[in-house]
């Protein structure tokens, strides 16, 4: 038995374009929640992602001055460098935080935009959401956007111009899973950009339903930090998101309310 | 020497008049590491660093990237 004898096309379309270009996973990660910086790296490789996501906050002054950079583990010439605006809760703030980030890696202008709504559950504040992405665009920024999974506000962002819309699946750190598949299909069906689940999902399984809804990708950062063997879960989350793809791809059976033998019954010795 | 008091990071901190930017990266040990910085919330590039002169006052914010979802 050999792989390589599948028909031709058998096995893609496991690629991730946004805003032009193309990377070779569907699945983004980001690098929060790790005991260190070596297992950030060994996780993000076992994810075998492209795109890595950091957050921006200010150097401690005058203190370890000498400890090792995140950016040394995962360096911006091995992997896409995402910044994100974790912590912010209104539009400026956020600007003001990307523009940071594209100065400190050199003038690149994808980003991930995240505007919050209150700290207990991390729910994206959407009218400021909706503020910053055209602040954002106007300035040239390529704009990931999370959001809510309401599809009239996912269209607004659209409109806008942001490459890549990202509802949540469940509230972020919760790993509760896919609460609202009937939303976020009808988000997928709309959608021109590519959709990617951003937020909750908890476990591979997770990754792989929102894959089988027909997203084009799933961005996750707890279910692998906050797992007993996180390097584990990144392999897991990397098989089940091609799993997922795979399994949208290959078109799901019907489902019956009756049972229907898979072996056929002429021919039965009786 | 024309020593003035600054704001870094949001605490007061206390610098030279005669600095540039560069300077005070240097002098905090922070040279060649992957930064931005603000004055009073506005991006000064990289390259600006060596001609922009802090004054007295200034809000300075130094960042860099780290763990984040």
């Amino acid at each position: 038995m050999n792989l390589n004898d599948l028909p031709a096309g058998a096995d893609t379309d496991h690629q991730l374009t946004v805003a032009g270009k193309t990377y070779n996973s569907k699945l983004l990660v980001g690098t929060g929640k790790y005991k260190d910086f070596q297992e950030t790296r060994d996780a993000v490789v076992a994810s075998d992602t492209d795109i890595v996501t950091v957050t921006v906050r200010r150097v401690n002054i005058g203190q370890h001055q000498n400890e090792p950079n995140l950016l040394d583990f995962v360096p911006p010439g091995e992997f896409t460098i995402l910044p994100n605006t974790g912590g912010c809760y209104n539009a400026a703030d956020a600007v003001y935080t990307l523009q940071m980030a594209r100065e400190m890696l050199g003038g690149h202008s994808l980003c991930k935009l995240e505007v919050l709504g209150d700290e207990k559950t991390l729910f994206p504040n959407m009218p400021e959401t909706l503020k910053a992405a055209e602040t954002l665009i106007k300035d040239g920024f390529d704009v990931m956007v999370y959001c809510s999974d309401d599809p009239i506000q996912a269209k607004m962002l659209e409109d806008m111009g942001c490459v890549a819309i990202m509802p949540l699946a469940s509230l972020i750190g919760s790993g509760m899973g896919i609460l609202n598949p009937w939303n976020l299909s009808l988000i997928i069906e709309q959608t021109q950009v590519p959709v990617i689940v951003d937020a909750g999902v908890g476990t591979a399984s997770d990754a792989a339903i929102a894959m089988e809804l027909g997203c084009d990708g799933v961005l996750m950062n707890t279910a692998i930090a906050k797992a007993n063997d996180p390097i584990r879960m990144a392999l897991a989350m990397r098989d089940a998101v091609r799993a997922g793809r795979n399994a949208y791809l290959a078109g799901r059976m019907p489902k019956r309310f009756a049972a229907s033998p898979s072996s056929p019954m002429a021919g039965l010795m009786t | 020497m024309n020593a003035i008091q600054i704001e870094l990071n949001g605490r007061p901190h206390p610098a030279d008049a005669t600095y540039t930017l560069a300077d005070l990266v240097a002098k905090l040990g922070l040279a060649g590491k992957s930064l931005a910085i603000s004055i009073n919330r506005e991006v000064v590039k990289r390259g600006d660093w060596p001609t922009r002169r802090i004054e007295a006052a200034d809000r300075i914010e130094i960042v860099h990237a780290i763990g984040g979802g």
